[in-house]
């Protein structure tokens, strides 16, 4: 791939993000303006910053690649992200703007009047952020690697501090701008190559991606495998090798090898001929790209299980994500929240017709992905693939401005959230400049996971966010809602043994502890059983300990519902009656 | 930044004098804002009305989209799969699935926003 193009198309997106953001510091001039945006941005701005936010790597570069990988099940995840906002939006979207709180933590100390609730709520929102932020940055730097050849850790480093800079210098008020900018862009970055790769495919008479087989070669390919894998071979094939595979040397002769597992050391380029099956890769405990096969391992019963543990995932998830409940605040009133959410429903979805179109046209253009493991690139490598010459190489740039726009709105969202949850959980005041120093503490944590940990495929890491954030907040912000019962030691129960269960039952199944069969698959995908979990906690501790409902819950749940116009706080928008 | 540019400070003191009602006509404010057991009463009507309407937006969820994994699920079930359900699956969960929820959630918004009315007019006194 050139690298001119797609250098200059990320730096581009960069400089905007810097220049967009200092335009919004200019007219950033109060803390409330900082934090808030002073809750002043219409309903329009709003929904694009809080899509533009919403759509991270994962949506932009992952859904294709597990398309390309596992076929049509994987569109249950771009499916999952929006009907989770359709589930915020019923449940939760108008109560939580009406509480005032900027924070989860903030929803569940006025809500429950209880401040050891309060610091669990932000240990989990920063728990919950930092999971979400690391797999940004690592593709970051995966993006940059492909474009570049640069060390995979630059792109992380170039994200964190853009990040870091555009939210410690302009807080809220610049990141609405942002964020709206980059949604508009990353949908024109995804929309016009997609039509043209399209006019290209129905060009070349169409040829259809096969998801029930395995993938086939459409042309005499040639695949350099960067990392040692073990690969699968349905059938006896004969291929040409320049480098080491089981163990043996070959220099560019053609080898016959057998059905059966094979080992390909790094460095390796196999080259197959046309027609030819692409091997599967297989995964082990200690293969870092495990991280990917809980999705694939599931068959027959398991993948049903499997699709349900995504669905209640994601249905369910949204509305925990520490980035996705900040952004209410900045609508004016709870009317405005909900209208809000409705745009957003509409933009995410138009976004989301486009990510598979790349996934199924990856399978047919560019299998070899599937075997050297760099799925996530399916996305980027597409246009010089299938168009080639200049053209190619403009819309491959393009799509590499659009990824980065998804690492930096993604990453600015969640940076200032945890940074507003460290502010004001962790450290002594609130000004700021403290504000700014959190924004540090905030994404210096991932990015030191980021550089230490590689290797974790985007989506995955994402899910695994969602699994934990449907288990722990999805209760807390219902019950609390719709329950004047909940007491605080209910909630804290709750949180600890819902969240707790998923993430445990997840990072064990990563480290290879749980055994195979069914148990693998139970712990590989919580969320059917650790929501439950979650709900059936906070419900039966709250009823246990009836002498600790709050005070306040029948006003504070009064606040929550009733319209802005009646409970005399002053009136944004309407007639007033 | 010049100071011209700052907004203009205004200090509200009150209800504008034109929409202030005369006392007496909404008894019910007072009875939620001092929550006495009518004023909750209130309070809980609106709050069961908003539930089911989050409800039945829900169940449609449910069973137009939650019930699509058994379908794709069921013909491998019934035995011996005569076509893969393949490009049903692209069509349902690739393109049907978004104005589906659109439409729940514009349905849910109007549904919302009509029972909020409802209310500051049962409560308004109108």
């Amino acid at each position: 791939m050139n690298q001119t193009y797609a250098v200059a198309a990320v730096t581009v997106v960069v400089l905007a993000t810097v220049l967009v953001g200092a335009l919004g510091l200019r007219i950033s001039r109060t803390t409330s303006d900082f934090y808030v945006a002073s809750r002043t941005v219409k309903p329009a701005l709003n929904a694009a910053a809080i899509s533009g936010e919403y759509l991270s790597a994962a949506s932009f570069l992952g859904i294709a690649g597990l398309v390309l990988l596992q076929g049509p099940d994987m569109l249950w995840y771009p499916v999952g992200y929006t009907a989770g906002y359709l589930v915020l939006l019923v449940l939760v979207a108008a109560p939580l703007r009406r509480s005032g709180a900027y924070t989860l933590s903030d929803f569940a100390e006025a809500r429950l009047e209880s401040a050891q609730v309060r610091r669990l709520a932000s240990l989990f929102v920063v728990g919950i952020g930092w999971l979400y932020l690391l797999p940004q940055l690592q593709g970051a730097g995966l993006t940059l690697q492909i474009l570049t050849g640069a060390p995979d850790w630059l792109g992380s480093v170039v994200v964190a501090f853009v990040v870091t800079g555009a939210v410690a210098a302009g807080g809220m008020r610049s990141i609405t701008f942002v964020q709206a900018f980059q949604y508009w862009l990353k949908l024109t970055a995804l929309l016009v190559p997609a039509l043209f790769l399209v006019a290209a495919w129905v060009g070349d008479d169409a040829p259809r991606a096969r998801f029930d087989a395995p993938a086939v070669f459409q042309k005499h390919t040639a695949v350099r495998v960067d990392d040692t894998v073990r690969v699968d071979f349905d059938g006896p094939l004969t291929l040409t090798v320049s480098g080491t595979v089981d163990l043996v040397r070959h220099d560019g002769r053609p080898v016959a090898l057998d059905e059966g597992t094979h080992r390909i050391e790094s460095g390796t380029t196999l080259r197959f001929p046309e027609g030819a099956e692409v091997p599967r890769r297989t995964t082990e405990g200690s293969d870092p790209l495990s991280w990917s096969q809980p999705l694939s391992g599931g068959r027959d019963g398991y993948q049903l299980y499997a699709t349900y543990g995504l669905i209640l995932a994601t249905f369910l998830g949204t509305m925990g994500l520490p980035h996705v409940a900040v952004r209410f605040y900045t609508s004016p009133n709870g009317r405005a929240a909900r209208r809000t959410t409705l745009v957003v429903l509409g933009l995410i979805g138009a976004f989301y017709l486009l990510p598979p179109v790349y996934g199924a046209l990856g399978r047919v253009y560019a299998p070899e992905l599937a075997l050297t493991g760099a799925a996530d690139a399916a996305v980027l490598v597409l246009p010089e693939r299938i168009i080639g010459g200049l053209a190619g190489e403009l819309l491959g740039a393009l799509l590499a401005g659009g990824a980065f726009a998804a690492f930096l709105s993604t990453a600015s969202g969640l940076t200032m959230s945890v940074a507003g949850v460290i502010t004001q959980d962790v450290l002594p005041s609130r000004g700021v400049r403290h504000f700014r120093l959190a924004t540090l503490l905030a994404m210096a944590a991932p990015l030191a996971l980021s550089v230490v940990a590689t290797n974790v495929p985007v989506a995955d890491a994402v899910g695994l966010a969602f699994a934990v954030s449907a288990s722990s907040f999805c209760p807390l912000l219902i019950l609390g809602i719709w329950w004047r019962r909940l007491t605080p030691p209910g909630a804290a129960a709750g949180l600890v043994v819902g969240g707790g269960a998923a993430l445990t039952a997840v990072m064990a199944t990563r480290a290879g502890l749980a055994p195979e069969g069914w148990a693998h698959t139970l712990m590989a995908w919580p969320a059917v059983w650790s929501v439950p979990l979650g709900f059936l906690t906070m419900v039966g501790v709250s009823l246990a300990t009836p002498r600790h409902i709050p005070a306040g819950a029948a006003a504070t749940l009064a606040r929550l519902h009733l319209p802005e116009d009646l409970v005399g706080r002053p009136q944004h928008e309407g007639v007033p009656r | 930044m010049s100071a011209d540019q700052t907004p203009r400070r205004e200090v509200v003191t009150g209800v504008p004098r034109g929409t202030r009602r005369p006392p007496g006509h909404a008894p019910a404010r007072s009875e939620i804002s001092e929550q006495t057991t009518l004023g909750t009463t209130y309070v809980r009507s609106l709050m069961r009305s908003q539930l089911r309407a989050a409800l039945y937006a829900l169940g449609t969820l449910a069973l137009l989209v939650g019930t699509l994994p058994l379908l794709f699920a069921l013909p491998a079930a019934l035995g011996g799969s005569p076509g893969s359900p393949e490009p049903f699956a692209w069509i349902a969960l690739g393109v049907a699935v978004y104005p589906v929820m659109w439409l729940i959630a514009r349905w849910y918004v109007r549904r919302a926003e009509r029972n909020e009315r409802d209310f500051t007019r049962l409560v308004e006194g109108r």
